[in-house]
């Protein structure tokens, strides 16, 4: 070892070999696989890849106004979620950082995590059946005169603030956790009230923390098709792909619909960059 | 700071009496079965720059916290200019703080930090500029404005905090060991532009320190704290000439204290006395005291050369031991070097040596000693 303790960088490079092969194979290696494949086209007639490469599936996405709304639906939702998220999760995350004492701190971050351990698709049929037209929702909604949303976009966002609230929530937290009181005082002192300090001085402080939760909330929802397509009969882009793969069997133009999210995402996380949310994290 | 009152009929009149910035009156703070400050009355006047000196955990910093209003009070008022504070928010009394750490805001520029104050007082923005450029000027940081925090070396994060808190004029400036993180130079450097900003700004300083130099440099008057109680109260002249009792003589400078056989032997009674070691002189074993000065015999114990003068421990034969500081005027390192072991008779002057007000923690032994 003792050649090794004069270089430490070759001790690390040694020690990093394994998962640095698995993410270079494993996750960027299926993702230019299905970079190169969006460029093949697929053949219906005679039910044939053809991998010379071409711009055809881009150009039929392009064209279809069916894709572009589909594209546009979906950003809109996971846009929606976002800030229907960011909204909720603060004053939780606030709560927990600055106000709550240690125990119902603790309490709350359990509250919190334990939902993350029950399968996803339960709760999305858990959530089917509270929307149901004899559900929990309605039910409870009737003496006040009203009904549930029943199944559609509105159920959706309702289901995916729900299911990512709790990957918005633990960022904020950590960030505002991170706050020196000190600053906090320091602004009272210098004559702020507390409307003013939050403005002026938790705001922005927190702001990257914000951002960075919503990475999560944001890619989540761009990427999901189970949700979609038990919630809503409209379509988001996750079900396309799936649709194309499934029953079209149109491999080609699955890929060159799936570079969609992975483009919208590379845009985000270059502007989540510029507003500091990757020192959030 | 003080002025003859405008119309004075009489020329040689005292000086007006200054008014009261800041008066706490049986000022205590609990924490759970902790008690933090322990009782405090004290009154600072305004101009003044005054120190509180203690030791961690002293309660100087939990004091100077209720004065700024992030501690309310278990019992006691706090008043500023006369009026009750006690129970309003920081953000409505008339002080500012200069904190321990500097609580600079991390994503504002020097500018921001400094005219934060300004910005929430409605203060439009070119004026703010102007005061701004101002303070920045007196806390000598001129084009710093549009530095982060992050790129100041600490003690250019010091005077950005000074200048944020100074701006605003408050009617008191509370200071929380602002120079504690400052290597000694800096520190130095930072104690004399303190005093002399202070001077220029005229403005109430509350200053919170351990370091008993820097207290006993700058302040007016200074509070030594203990256990969360004042020991004493005074001008540093005061304090270190006089001091009330073993605590106040040990914390301020060092200083000797004469207890129990010592005493008796020396003072000629019972009691608990203090002696500066820069009072004491060393002296050949047969040299007769005058009448206004008094002796003790002893062996030269320890002797540590500090450059311009000498340290000597110095082991009584009456038992206890003394420390003597003598400048090393005609003395070279090798000649106090020597001095190890050496028989001495130790003389000061009388009124050097002062009674210290403890309560009497050895018990003197018979009683029969009379006053």
């Amino acid at each position: 070892m003792n050649a090794l303790y004069a270089r430490p960088r070759s001790v690390a490079s040694l020690l990093m070999a394994a998962p640095l092969t698995w993410l270079v194979v494993v996750y960027l290696g299926s993702l230019a696989l299905l970079l190169v494949s969006a460029f093949w086209t697929y053949s219906a007639a005679t039910d044939t890849i053809d991998t010379t490469p071409s711009l055809v599936n881009f150009g039929e996405i392009i064209a279809s106004s069916t894709f572009r709304t589909i594209a546009l639906r979906t950003m809109g939702m996971a846009a929606l979620v976002t800030l229907t998220t960011a909204i909720i999760a603060f004053p939780i995350a606030y709560y927990m950082a600055r106000v709550a004492s240690h125990r119902v701190r603790g309490l709350l971050v359990v509250a919190i995590l334990l939902p993350l351990w029950a399968s996803y698709v339960v709760k999305v049929y858990a959530w089917r059946i509270i929307l149901s037209e004899q559900g929990i929702l309605n039910w409870s909604l009737e003496p006040l005169g009203v009904s549930g949303p029943g199944y559609g976009d509105v159920a959706l966002w309702l289901v995916f603030t729900y299911l990512w609230l709790p990957y918005m929530i633990l960022p904020i937290y950590a960030g505002l956790e991170r706050i020196p009181t000190g600053l906090l005082e320091a602004s009272s002192d210098l004559g702020a009230r507390g409307r003013q300090t939050f403005r002026r001085i938790i705001l922005p402080l927190a702001f990257p923390a914000v951002v960075a939760g919503s990475i999560f909330t944001f890619s989540l929802t761009l990427g999901d098709y189970i949700a979609p397509s038990l919630i809503t009969s409209t379509q988001f882009l996750g079900n396309v792909i799936f649709s194309q793969l499934g029953a079209a069997g149109d491999l080609p133009l699955a890929a060159a619909l799936g570079t969609i999210p992975v483009v919208l995402m590379i845009i985000y996380l270059l502007a989540a960059r510029r507003l500091g949310a990757f020192e959030a994290l | 700071m003080s002025t003859v009152a405008p119309g004075s009929t009489t020329p040689r009149a005292e000086p007006a009496k200054r008014a009261i910035a800041v008066r706490l009156d049986g000022l205590r703070k609990v924490y759970g079965d902790v008690v933090a400050v322990d009782g405090i009355d004290l009154e600072v006047m305004t101009g003044e720059f005054f120190s509180f000196l203690g030791p961690s955990g002293s309660g100087k910093t939990t004091t100077l916290r209720m004065i700024a209003g992030f501690e309310p009070p278990t019992a006691g008022r706090v008043e500023l200019s006369g009026r009750d504070v006690s129970r309003m928010p920081p953000y409505e009394r008339d002080v500012n703080t200069v904190f321990q750490d500097y609580a600079l805001f991390p994503h504002m520029d020097v500018a921001q930090n400094v005219g934060y104050g300004l910005m929430i007082a409605g203060v439009p923005s070119s004026d703010r500029r102007d005061r701004v450029a101002e303070a920045l000027r007196m806390v000598q940081l001129e084009g710093y404005e549009h530095r982060r925090p992050g790129q100041l070396s600490g003690g250019q994060r010091q005077r950005v905090a000074l200048a944020r808190a100074i701006i605003n004029r408050p009617t008191v400036l509370l200071l929380d060991e602002p120079l504690g993180a400052l290597d000694l130079k800096l520190r130095q450097q930072m104690q004399l532009e303190l005093k002399q900003i202070q001077g220029r700004v005229g403005i109430t300083f509350i200053y919170v320190t351990h370091d008993q130099d820097e207290a006993l440099t700058m302040s007016d008057r200074l509070a030594v704290f203990d256990r969360g109680r004042i020991e004493q109260v005074g001008t540093p002249a005061e304090v270190y000439e006089r001091p009330r009792n073993s605590f106040v003589a040990g914390f301020v400078g060092i200083s000797n204290v004469i207890a129990g056989e010592a005493a008796r032997s020396v003072m000629g009674r019972a009691g608990v006395y203090s002696v500066r070691p820069e009072k004491i002189h060393l002296a050949d074993p047969v040299r007769p005291p005058a009448d206004d000065e008094l002796a003790v015999d002893g062996r030269i114990a320890e002797v540590a050369y500090l450059g311009p003068e000498t340290r000597y421990i110095v082991a009584l034969d009456v038992g206890g031991e003394l420390v003597v500081v003598e400048q090393n005027l005609a003395t070279s390192s090798t000649e106090a070097l020597a001095a190890q072991g050496r028989a001495v008779r130790l003389i000061w002057k009388r009124q050097h040596s002062r009674p210290l007000t403890d309560e009497v923690e050895w018990a003197p032994a018979g009683g029969s000693d009379g006053p």
